[in-house]
């Protein structure tokens, strides 16, 4: 029996001498690379001495006394260095992704799905869509939005009232914050009881069902579990929540929770745009699973639903995920623009206003794009791990 | 992301290959190339605005061609390089541009790290607010928990914290990367208020639908000496932007005008005749010709004519002199001697 390719091979070849030959082959490049890498390093620090512009790191630590729009994590102007600076907002670049990840990838299943409907309407606005979206660039969109937001939003003084106490007006969308007294936990803890409760019984009437044949609806008793545990607990602790609700200022709200309308327009922006694409991704991953498959799980009496949920669904992210991952990836990168319309993120805080203020281009730069190839490898990492669990498991 | 990549593919190119020449012989690549090659606002009426043909004007505008009429007797001889606050430091420190003329503050911080080299100040300015009529505030001390317009990556912007925070008042700051986008994000309500160097505010005001429905507090908020800047280590070159600056102080002291220059050749005064050239080899020792200044007059005019015809009395802007004034009418432009 032939084992491996080299046993169709004449034993006599002379593979070693080669295969050496590779290696050094390859030590050779990566030194070269290496080489080329360190000269260009030590020029650029160079040239810089001799242009008598500061290098090095040093700033990092020097008080930033630029203030910014939304922060995440504390932040005060007059104390907080160009780091903490950085920090802000590599976490809003964060935050705006991770929404718009999500929403995108809602709306791009919807809308690729719908694409594929027998329905003549539904699938024509999806195409619609679809050739709409990708059509124009993502930047003039972000303009179009962000002033579609701004303008169609009331001015400070005709703010809008919400049920509820939220506050809507051009500045943005405040909502009430909940503030949590130390009894709290009580209700946190009752919740994870519920979700564990819930758990349980779902694998119980799972296995029930495998045993007997006979299916028992869970769905009811689950979220009696899931809502009346935690209100219950709220009762018993004594409702140790209460609610900073926003109230109008001269010129501006305070109190509450404040969403940008910068922010919103961008997650907008992000999510109708990548929707479009993973639309395409998503049609495409669904056409990809052989007519065959429906035809059968429709002969073994499943519903349309339930064909596309448990037959085509889980063949098609096979083929979904890859291009999925650069859309995410797309759509991390594209978040820079938020530039253009003054949301703080990594690029507007850092390779702006630092970059400006210290004038340390070269470091500056270098860490941003360091920060987003970071962002964009660890997201692929992720991805492929899901895509491995996504795959064809040979039985 | 485009112009982050842009901008770090025109630093790796400048640190990696630093072209050696744009360092130190300024004057000599101008010559050869045969034109000045300035950086300039480019949306700021009465700075520096290309008009619908093109044509640039404004006060920083008129400076790089008094340069170019230094050099080469004619004033044309400029390309000027629109830039933002944010990409102004690189274009110069890459070699992108010659000069940097476009209001921009003179702090310890640039001139120390930056590479760079301001020659005098043109413009004695300072910060101040514009906010609309209907909030029927009268000062910026009233504008506590306000939400402010600035640009990014000006001292504006360092400015306006400090300002706030020093008066125990709430400030809500929206940046934005260049200052169309903050003036119309302020015209479109998102801010109270909108901040600048208060003659850029007379300037943005006309750039509004409606400039008498907004106005501009009395406060000055700090001080902005705005200044021509060069690249460090090439002191001719430096020489040359400063005198072109003392130059036109001096002829407006003298009553030099573009229209009496040539009378002026026939003066008996000394001065006049040292700043013309009929007397001395001035120019010569600048690298550029003995009439130098002369053809800075003849082609652009003096420091008062060309304040007057771009943001003074003969403009919509109606900016007072005030600390722009000569010495000797009670303000602080003073050219030293040309002798």
């Amino acid at each position: 029996m032939i084992e491996k390719i080299q046993d169709l091979l004449p034993q006599d070849l002379p593979r070693r001498p080669r295969r050496f030959g590779g290696i050094a082959l390859q030590i050779a490049l990566i030194l070269v690379i290496a080489g080329l890498a360190y000269g260009a390093i030590v020029n650029v620090a160079q040239n810089l001495a001799r242009a008598h512009i500061a290098s090095g790191f040093g700033f990092w630590n020097n008080t930033a006394g630029f203030d910014i729009s939304q922060t995440l994590i504390s932040y005060s102007a007059s104390t907080s260095s160009f780091g903490r600076a950085f920090w802000v907002g590599l976490l809003n670049t964060l935050l705006v992704a991770a929404i718009a990840i999500v929403l995108a990838t809602v709306l791009g299943f919807v809308v690729g799905i719908a694409r594929l409907s027998r329905n003549w309407l539904v699938a024509r606005l999806a195409g619609g869509y679809v050739e709409l979206i990708r059509n124009v660039p993502l930047l003039l969109q972000l303009f179009f939005w962000y002033n579609a937001v701004l303008k169609s939003l009331p001015q400070l003084h005709g703010s809008v009232t919400l049920p509820g106490g939220g506050i809507l007006n051009n500045r943005g969308l405040f909502l009430p914050r909940a503030e949590f007294a130390p009894h709290f936990s009580a209700v946190l803890i009752a919740l994870f009881v519920a979700i564990a409760a819930a758990i349980v019984l779902r694998d119980w009437s799972r296995r029930r069902r495998e045993r007997t044949g006979r299916l028992i609806r869970i769905f009811w008793p689950v979220l009696g579990l899931l809502c009346g545990l935690p209100l219950a607990a709220l009762a018993l602790a004594g409702f140790p929540l209460s609610f900073s609700v926003p109230h109008m200022g001269r010129f501006n709200v305070s109190g509450g929770v404040e969403i940008l309308p910068e922010f919103a327009a961008l997650v907008l922006v992000l999510t109708i745009y990548t929707a479009a694409f993973i639309a395409e991704v998503v049609r495409a991953g669904v056409l990809a699973v052989h007519a065959g498959q429906t035809e059968a799980a429709q002969a073994l009496g499943l519903r349309s639903a339930a064909t596309l949920r448990l037959v085509v669904v889980p063949q098609a992210m096979r083929v979904i995920i890859p291009p999925l991952t650069s859309q995410y990836l797309n759509l991390i990168k594209n978040s820079s623009l938020a530039v253009a319309i003054g949301y703080p993120d990594l690029v507007q805080v850092f390779a702006g206003s630092v970059l400006n203020i210290t004038g340390q281009a070269v470091e500056v730069i270098a860490i941003t794009m360091a920060v987003y190839l970071s962002i964009s490898l660890f997201m692929s990492l992720l991805m492929n791990l899901y895509a491995r669990t996504t795959a064809i498991v040979e039985r | 992301m485009k112009r982050l990549a842009t901008t770090a593919m025109a630093l790796a190119t400048v640190a990696i290959f630093g072209p050696q020449a744009a360092w130190s012989q300024t004057l000599g690549s101008i010559k050869d190339r045969g034109e000045l090659i300035c950086g300039a606002n480019g949306t700021l009426a009465g700075f520096g605005l290309p008009d619908p043909q093109g044509n640039w004007t404004g006060f920083d505008v008129d400076f790089c061609r008094a340069i170019a009429a230094a050099i080469f007797n004619d004033p044309t001889k400029v390309k000027f390089v629109p830039l933002t606050s944010k990409d102004r430091f690189t274009a110069l420190q890459s070699g992108e541009v010659d000069v940097l003329s476009r209001n921009t503050s003179w702090t310890l911080s640039r001139d120390t790290s930056l590479g760079l080299d301001f020659t005098a100040v043109n413009f004695y300015d300072g910060q101040g607010f514009m906010v609309h009529k209907s909030l029927k505030v009268s000062s910026a001390l009233e504008l506590n928990d306000a939400a402010v317009c600035v640009q990014q990556g000006t001292t504006s912007e360092l400015n306006l914290t400090d300002y706030f925070r020093t008066n125990h008042m709430g400030l809500k700051t929206v940046t934005f990367a260049t200052a169309d986008e903050a003036l119309k994000a302020y015209e479109s309500g998102r801010c109270d208020a909108y901040t600048t160097d208060s003659s850029g505010l007379y300037g943005e005001r006309q750039q509004l639908a409606e400039p008498s429905q907004h106005i501009v507090l009395p406060e000055i908020i700090s001080k902005e000496p705005l200044s021509p800047a060069v690249r460090h280590g090439d002191n001719q070159w430096s020489d040359i932007v400063r005198w072109t600056h003392f130059a036109m102080i001096d002829a407006e002291e003298l009553g030099v005008t573009k229209t009496n220059v040539d009378e002026k050749l026939k003066s008996s005064d000394p001065e006049t005749r040292r700043l013309l050239g009929s007397e001395g080899q001035y120019g010569e020792a600048l690298g550029l010709t003995n009439d130098w200044a002369y053809r800075i007059i003849k082609h652009v005019g003096n420091y008062g004519e060309s304040f007057e015809r771009n943001v003074g009395q003969g403009s919509p802007l109606k900016i007072v002199r005030g600390l722009n004034a000569l010495w000797t009418k009670g303000g602080l432009q003073y050219g030293p001697p040309i002798r």
